[in-house]
């Protein structure tokens, strides 16, 4: 589904991404750990075409399209879906509004007509009920005035909506309490299936014990250090990042 | 003509005076002599002139214009279908060149409010008691220079109580093909307790040639009357616009007043004030200016509490593209016996490229002690933030665009009561923005 090759890239002249190798295929749930700064959230940020990016180097190759060539509207309508570290508040749009009008650009693009009210409210709704989002919410300002728990559900039934084929969640756990984390979870879960793919990017091992990963890499200094199973998010909590980092040195000085 | 000194002479010299006028309106001929000689005393603002430093208008006024009116006929129905609001049921007055066309229009009838021509109702002691009476009018040049030599325009007067089913919508059509200065004049009259809405917008059919026009409004409204007043300027690029809107509010009335700016005339300046003559009264001042090319859009406001226990609220936003400029001077006078005074005031702007220019500045003179008041100013660009979530939404560049416009302007669309009218700017606004992209 995502193939990523050498890709580097950078942010007003530094380097941030050094050579990722990547590869995701469907149903699978990869997690991206690693040390502050050292490169998820680019690696996000690139993937779904933040401009103030460049790529000097390498290629992206999602569904069999290359994803770089891509603008950030062509992405998520071909399938990709990054949930915001800090999703923005933008008063004066309401919730349903600006989910009916994403919703029908996508369909426009893959030439569907647009849904029926009718229709789209009930999509909403069964949506809205699958991951656990509180409806008072829908008819309000996007994002506006939401605590962080709640904005970052929004992008977990965004995500329900739009119904993507790969779906980054960019640290959807941090500064969540317990609950909202199980509830972001639980509704991560039900949307699991054989021809989605989930890309988590967290700081934190303690999500990884709610939605339990296919596969762990650990990125460093921009690029992906390590890679292994599950057993590897809980080595990383127990021994902290030192020791990779360690490892990463001692390989570069032989 | 090329200085402003040529188009004082001509207004003085070249072109019949008021007692040269032969319109039907003798009874109001002493108002308009009285005009004439107070606008031969103002004479024309420079920018030196304090209210004006922001506009040069000597510019607008270098080529050469004529005042004869040409007369209806050219206008068809078709093209006045261009001049509508879709799906807005209302009743309708059409202006051509200033003056009422019955046939185009369908006014209300039988009931306790009228709409005639202004000139056709120059007897009416209502009419003559308010005519060019407001305080703010006295120092205004062109509204001096409206009274003496107005074409015509329109009389509404609502009776004791009375009420309308509708809107009445007012559109000027202006036609002219070689430069013209149009003056239209309506004074609004509102008796007790009388609620009315009204809607004023205006399209030119002809832009090979300059229309200037220099309108006014006077509206009063007398004890608890209501008035929904809704001005929409949106016309050809060939065009210059001068307004003047000023209210008198009595006890426990209520105005509300928007102006939509929207592309495409070159410039519009609006003089919008309200005379607060009796306690308890709410002013809501609504306005809402999408510029772009060279457009200059200057709002001039003036609040006047002169009386205890009024509430004014004005909210301004303005949204700007490429060379286009805008000013808002908003002024608000809080007087000694104005106690209780609840006074607010806000211009908010997005600035949508590099070389769009605002120039804003509040006026507050508080002259009573307990009073609230407030005011503010903001610029700001684009966020790329917001437009860069909208996008990985699937949602396009321009649809982005459009409703980060619309979330903008959603505090002013938000107040029309109308639904077909904030369709109409939603649509509006969808074109303005298309437009950005596409250039």
């Amino acid at each position: 589904m995502l193939t990523i090759k050498n890709l580097h890239a950078e942010v007003d002249g530094k380097k941030i991404l050094k050579g990722i190798n990547l590869e995701i295929r469907k149903g699978e749930m990869h997690a991206i750990m690693g040390p502050n700064g050292s490169g998820k959230s680019s690696l996000s940020s690139v993937l779904a075409g933040r401009e103030n990016y460049t790529v000097t180097e390498g290629e992206v190759i999602f569904e069999g399209k290359n994803l770089l060539d891509l603008s950030p509207e062509d992405r998520a309508r071909e399938g990709l879906f990054l949930a915001f570290q800090y999703p923005v508040e933008i008063p004066g749009v309401s919730n349903l509004h600006f989910l009916k009008t994403a919703l029908n650009e996508i369909r426009t693009y893959h030439n569907l007509p647009p849904l029926e009210s009718k229709e789209f409210l009930k999509l909403t709704k069964e949506k809205q009920q699958l991951v656990d989002f509180n409806a008072n919410l829908m008819n309000r300002s996007l994002n506006e005035g939401f605590s962080g728990g709640e904005k970052k559900r929004n992008e977990v039934f965004q995500l329900a909506m739009l119904d993507p084929k790969l779906a980054i969640l960019d640290e959807t756990d941090s500064g969540l309490d317990i609950d909202a984390l199980r509830i972001v979870a639980a509704g991560v879960n039900k949307l699991r299936n054989a021809d989605k793919a989930f890309m988590v990017i967290t700081h934190y091992q303690r999500l990884l014990e709610y939605i339990v990963p296919d596969f762990v890499h650990v990125l460093y200094n921009g690029q992906i250090v390590k890679t292994g199973t599950k057993e590897l998010a809980l080595e990383l909590e127990e021994k902290g990042y030192d020791w990779l980092k360690e490892e990463v040195h001692q390989k570069e000085s032989v | 003509m090329t200085s402003d000194k040529s188009f004082y002479e001509f207004i003085s010299n070249g072109v019949p005076g008021p007692e040269q006028k032969v319109d039907a309106d003798n009874a109001i001929m002493p108002a308009r002599k009285l005009a004439f000689s107070r606008f031969k005393e103002l004479g024309l603002p420079t920018v030196k002139t304090e209210e004006w430093r922001y506009t040069n208008i000597q510019r607008f006024l270098k080529d050469a214009f004529t005042l004869a009116q040409e007369e209806q006929g050219a206008v068809t129905a078709e093209q006045l279908s261009n001049a509508g609001i879709p799906q807005l049921d209302s009743y309708r007055a059409v202006l051509v060149n200033g003056r009422l066309q019955a046939n185009l229009s369908t006014l209300p009838s039988g009931g306790k409010i009228t709409v005639s021509k202004i000139s056709d109702a120059a007897g009416n002691t209502q009419l003559q008691a308010w005519f060019d009476k407001h305080p703010h009018l006295q120092s205004q040049p062109f509204a001096a220079l409206n009274a003496a030599l107005f074409a015509d325009g329109l009389f509404i007067e609502a009776g004791v109580n009375a009420a309308l089913d509708k809107p009445i919508h007012i559109i000027h059509v202006y036609t002219a093909s070689a430069n013209a200065f149009i003056q239209p004049r309506h004074l609004v009259l509102l008796h007790k307790s009388a609620t009315l809405e009204i809607i004023e917008s205006a399209i030119g059919l002809n832009d090979a040639a300059i229309t200037f026009v220099n309108g006014v409004t006077e509206v009063v409204l007398e004890e608890n009357a209501e008035l929904w007043h809704y001005n929409i300027q949106s016309t050809i690029k060939n065009s210059r616009h001068i307004y003047h809107t000023s209210a008198t509010q009595k006890a426990d009335s209520r105005y509300h007043h928007f102006n939509f700016t929207l592309p495409s005339a070159e410039l519009t300046r609006n003089n919008l004030s309200v005379a607060l003559t009796g306690s308890n009264t709410e002013t809501n001042l609504h306005g809402l200016y999408l510029a772009t090319g060279s457009q200059h859009v200057d709002n001039h406001t003036f609040v006047d509490h002169l009386v205890a226990n009024c509430n004014s609220n004005e909210l301004y936003k303005g949204v700007l593209l490429d060379d286009a400029n805008g000013v808002f001077t908003g002024k608000i006078h809080v007087h000694q016996d104005a106690q209780k005074t609840n006074a607010f005031q806000q211009n908010n702007n997005l600035l949508m490229s590099e070389k769009a220019n605002i120039n804003s500045q509040p006026q507050l003179e508080i002259y009573a002690d307990d009073v609230k008041c407030s005011h503010g100013f903001t610029v700001g660009r684009f966020s790329e933030e917001s437009l860069f979530y909208l996008r990985s939404r699937g949602i396009g560049e321009e649809a982005a665009k459009s409703l980060l416009v619309n979330a903008f302007a959603f505090d002013i669309t938000d107040q029309v009561h109308i639904p077909a009218l904030q369709d109409f700017l939603a649509d509006k606004i969808r074109q303005y923005v298309a437009g950005a992209i596409n250039n």
